[in-house]
């Protein structure tokens, strides 16, 4: 294992120097960096000239430049990284450092809910092929494959955002037309989703509406999306709430991962979910006060791996015979809990946000990737970046999501067809065991590999998007860097997206190795 | 569950399998996959659309490549500069409207789309190109050809095609669409290299093609009439996705100022030069960005019916009402021959049929029924 990680990564370093090469060469020999001092009407122009071939090494040719540039590289493995300069004589550590974390966030948010909403829906998809709602997401999703990502993000921009923004500033109250017409699409997904006969289609259409048309008159007649807490006669009991999704995602995880034909597995996943709920209470005075404890995201992350060894232990310590799903539905239900957690803790600042004197009720931003000076807690600077992510994510997510869709949906469908499930069928295995255990472990495989490579292309589309919405990230250091024939900024967006690709790609394999018990990485 | 088989037959084969067969029975391969692509109703659309749009796009303003000016039937070109009519809104006299100077928007619209299919095929011909080249060598000779290609492959992949695009933008923009268009396809061919690789790996293992170098047959030979007929659907489906792709990235380095330049113009640069003017003049922005969603939902839906054409695995099995209809048609027929048959065992045989194939018909989940050796006319 150990000799093959580092195989792959000596080989992935020369791959990465001989692409490095070749793009340094190629901007390098894009145009003149000298044009706009050379069209100068400054007494000095000369002396301007030389001082810039100087600080670039302008003297020196291109394919030879690159190893000076290649040495100040070098010097990241003795802690000391020099990126070179850019024209305006800015060294370029500097702007990767604040334009990195942006991108870096944007990308993997996108790509991460991506991934889960693709997975999910793909796999829907394909146990419902040639269903309506197959077809439904079939077009959508080659809609959404075909859609120009500027043009998506442009529109999100004006239509999105100040649509959503005027919503929540006239009271946030959602008008009957929306409620009908959001419920006759739920309940028409529902019934497709669930399948069965009509008169069973036609009872999952009765319920999944009445229950989305009741969920949606009670946040618009609340004002919850003004203030998303759950208040009876001025109390907060946001709790209750809370409590009920632990337990529904005891109830989901369980039912995905075990069924319920035993009963330890479910009972496990319900203790860990309680001990959610009875901690909610000493964590909101605790961890999650910003004056008793000032939270960060690598603490945070630290928090998130603690909670999920929780549930895995607590799986562990009683989970019986049925110990292995048990320690993994407590990791899943630990996780989700503190999830759930979280979110609530941002909803909780969600009002003082949208009202206070920067945001005037007007939360969905559509420029930059933090409002300028805001000051708060953690919570509330979160919110904050959340809020300026949320436009972006979803412009860059909807493109890649089209094609994990498709891909989950057509490798499922691929592996279902297999002999070995019919046998698994035939063996009188439940159709949860077939598609849980059989099928969907084998249908990863090629999604792994797809997912490794669409990171580049999500790089890609970062570079339209932060363009779009006005980010100061990576995207516009490539852009001016290339405007000016300047070769050190963009070479530093490129070493950081290509050493992200080869990562992935490592990571693919390992997930290979990991998914598919025939391919042995030695 | 009795099998019907008969000792001296083939395996009893699956109701799908042999549904699938009588429609093929005695066509050719570019006949079946003609066949089976005509019955995509999605992809037949798309490829009506697109011919309407190209036809559209190259007689509307006409065609200047190479300096040759051929006029079309639309009284403006996308150069002139007409007066502007009621604030530029969409009117009679300009279907998609004018923009602040006054260019006529549908005639901007139909060069960008010229522009974008140009490009289009370019990029699909080039990399199409390199990409077999490179991997049937890689594939076929393996070894340290191989080994070069794929590492070079490897090296290439690596620039994520939009720097890659930018770069070669920012140098060759400006020398016109074509140009633009080729040197791109220098970058797209990866992908497809790597697939057709992995096809004459494959390939070249097969008894076929030991039976072609027995009989004495080059490496030449073998490559372009063993080999790549058979990966011929792979290619095909891959380079209409790469076109797809091609377009989506054309307009988006245009719309980053990388691709088509003014004076000439394009779907990207359309929209990147009148985002600002969403909120007065939206036309600017809605006819452009339609026009590219068209044309690259027909090339992937195109994709997508050659793919079902091509490769079976995942093409639709027959619904589970149709397959019980077929069952039972052939059940009667059974009986029917059964009963005009003096062969009281053969009789007895066809009749079991009749019991079971309704049972095992319905199948459950809404899965696609197995049944098996449901046509005893072939059993005979």
């Amino acid at each position: 294992m150990a000799t093959f990680i580092i195989r792959r990564l000596i080989a992935a370093i020369l791959i990465l120097l001989a692409a490095t090469f070749l793009v340094y060469n190629m901007v390098a020999l894009s145009g003149d960096p000298l044009e706009d001092l050379r069209g100068s009407q400054a007494p000095n122009v000369q002396q301007l000239i030389e001082a810039r071939i100087r600080l670039l090494h302008l003297d020196v040719p291109p394919p030879l430049r690159y190893f000076i540039w290649l040495s100040g590289i070098g010097g990241c493995f003795i802690g000391q990284c020099d990126f070179g300069f850019t024209i305006q004589q800015q060294p370029v550590v500097v702007l990767l450092e604040a334009a990195m974390g942006q991108t870096i966030q944007l990308v993997t948010i996108s790509n991460v809910v991506a991934i889960i909403l693709g997975i999910v829906i793909g796999i829907t998809t394909a146990l419902r092929q040639y269903s309506a709602y197959d077809y439904g997401i079939t077009f959508v999703s080659f809609l959404f494959f075909s859609l120009p990502i500027f043009w998506v993000a442009v529109l999100l921009k004006e239509f999105g955002a100040i649509g959503l923004n005027d919503f929540l500033q006239d009271g946030g109250t959602v008008s009957p037309v929306f409620i009908v017409v959001f419920t006759v699409i739920t309940g028409l997904i529902w019934a497709s989703l669930i399948g069965g006969d009509l008169k069973r289609k036609a009872a999952t259409f009765a319920i999944s509406g009445v229950a989305t048309a009741g969920v949606l008159v009670y946040m618009s007649s609340t004002g919850w999306f003004l203030d998303p807490r759950f208040r009876i006669g001025g109390a907060d009991l946001s709790i209750v709430i809370v409590g009920a999704f632990m337990i529904a995602a005891a109830v989901g995880v369980t039912a995905i991962l075990s069924g319920f034909k035993r009963k330890r597995p479910l009972i496990i996943g319900l203790a860990v979910a309680l001990l959610g709920i009875v901690l909610y209470v000493p964590l909101q005075y605790t961890l999650l006060n910003p004056s008793a404890f000032v939270m960060s995201i690598p603490f945070l992350l630290l928090l998130a791996v603690v909670t999920v060894l929780v549930g895995v232990g607590i799986g562990w310590l009683f989970g019986g015979e049925q110990r292995s799903q048990a320690m993994k539905i407590g990791g899943w239900v630990a996780f989700l809990s503190g999830f759930v957690i979280i979110v609530d803790r941002i909803q909780q600042v969600w009002m003082p946000y949208s009202e206070s004197g920067r945001i005037r009720g007007r939360p969905i931003a559509t420029i930059g990737a933090t409002t300028p000076n805001l000051d708060g807690s953690f919570w509330v600077l979160s919110l904050d970046t959340l809020t300026h992510l949320l436009l972006p994510s979803i412009a860059l997510l909807l493109i890649s999501f089209a094609g994990f869709t498709r891909y989950t949906r057509a490798s499922l469908l691929e592996v279902l067809n297999q002999d070995y499930i019919r046998t698994a069928r035939a063996k009188g295995l439940t159709e949860r065991t077939v598609v849980v255990r059989h099928a969907f472990r084998n249908a990863l495989i090629p999604i792994a590999t797809i997912i490794a490579f669409d990171i580049a292309g999500l790089i890609g589309g970062a570079v339209i998007t932060e363009r779009v919405f006005g980010w100061n990230g990576m995207g516009t250091l490539f852009q001016t860097g290339l405007d000016r024939t300047d070769p050190n900024p963009v070479m530093a967006f490129f070493i950081v997206t290509g050493a992200l690709a080869l990562l992935f790609n490592l990571i693919a394999d390992l997930a290979y190795a990991a998914l598919d018990p025939r391919i042995r990485v030695s | 569950m009795t099998l019907q088989t008969q000792p001296n037959e083939p395996h009893a084969t699956d109701a799908e399998s042999n549904l699938e067969l009588k429609e093929v029975e005695g066509l050719s391969q570019g006949q079946i996959v003609r066949k089976r692509f005509f019955r995509h109703f999605g992809a037949v659309a798309a490829m009506v659309v697109l011919a309407l749009i190209i036809v559209l796009a190259f007689t509307s303003v006409g065609i200047s490549l190479w300096g040759i000016r051929i006029p079309g039937w639309w009284q403006y070109s996308w150069n002139d500069i007409p007066p502007v009519v009621d604030g530029g809104r969409p009117s009679a006299q300009h279907p998609f409207g004018q923009d602040t100077v006054g260019h006529d928007i549908f005639a901007v619209v139909m060069r960008g789309t010229q522009q974008s299919l140009m490009i289009m095929v370019i990029v699909g011909i080039i990399g199409a190109t390199i990409g077999i080249v490179l991997g049937s060598l890689s594939g076929f000779f393996r070894g340290w050809v191989d080994s070069l290609i794929m590492r070079f492959t490897d090296v290439i992949i690596t620039i994520p095609f939009i720097i890659a695009g930018a770069v070669i933008g920012a140098t060759f923009g400006n020398l016109g669409a074509a140009i633009l268009g080729l040197v791109l396809g220098l970058f797209s061919w990866t992908g497809l290299a790597r697939l057709v690789r992995g096809e004459f790996l494959t390939l070249r293992e097969r008894e076929f093609v030991d039976a072609a170098r027995v009989a004495g047959a080059s490496n030449g030979r073998i490559i372009f009439k063993h080999i790549l007929p058979n990966a011929i659907g792979v290619i095909i489906v891959n380079t209409t996705l790469l076109m797809a792709g091609a377009i989506l990235a054309e307009t988006a380095l245009s719309y980053l100022g990388y691709g088509v330049r003014a004076p000439d113009t394009s779907l990207g640069l359309v929209i990147s030069d009148n985002q600002t003017a969403f909120q007065t003049r939206p036309w600017l922005f809605w006819w452009p960005g339609l026009f590219i969603i068209i044309i690259a939902l027909c090339i992937n839906f195109i994709g997508d019916g050659l793919r079902d054409a091509f490769d079976p695995r995942q093409k639709r099995m027959p619904s589970e009402r149709a397959m019980r209809r077929r069952a039972k048609v052939a059940a009667d027929a059974a009986v029917l021959r059964g009963h005009e048959s003096d062969d009281p065992a053969h009789a007895s045989v066809a009749e079991s049929v009749v019991d079971e194939t309704p049972a095992e018909a319905g199948g459950d989940d809404g899965e696609p029924p197995i049944v098996r050796g449901d046509d005893p006319a072939t059993g005979r």
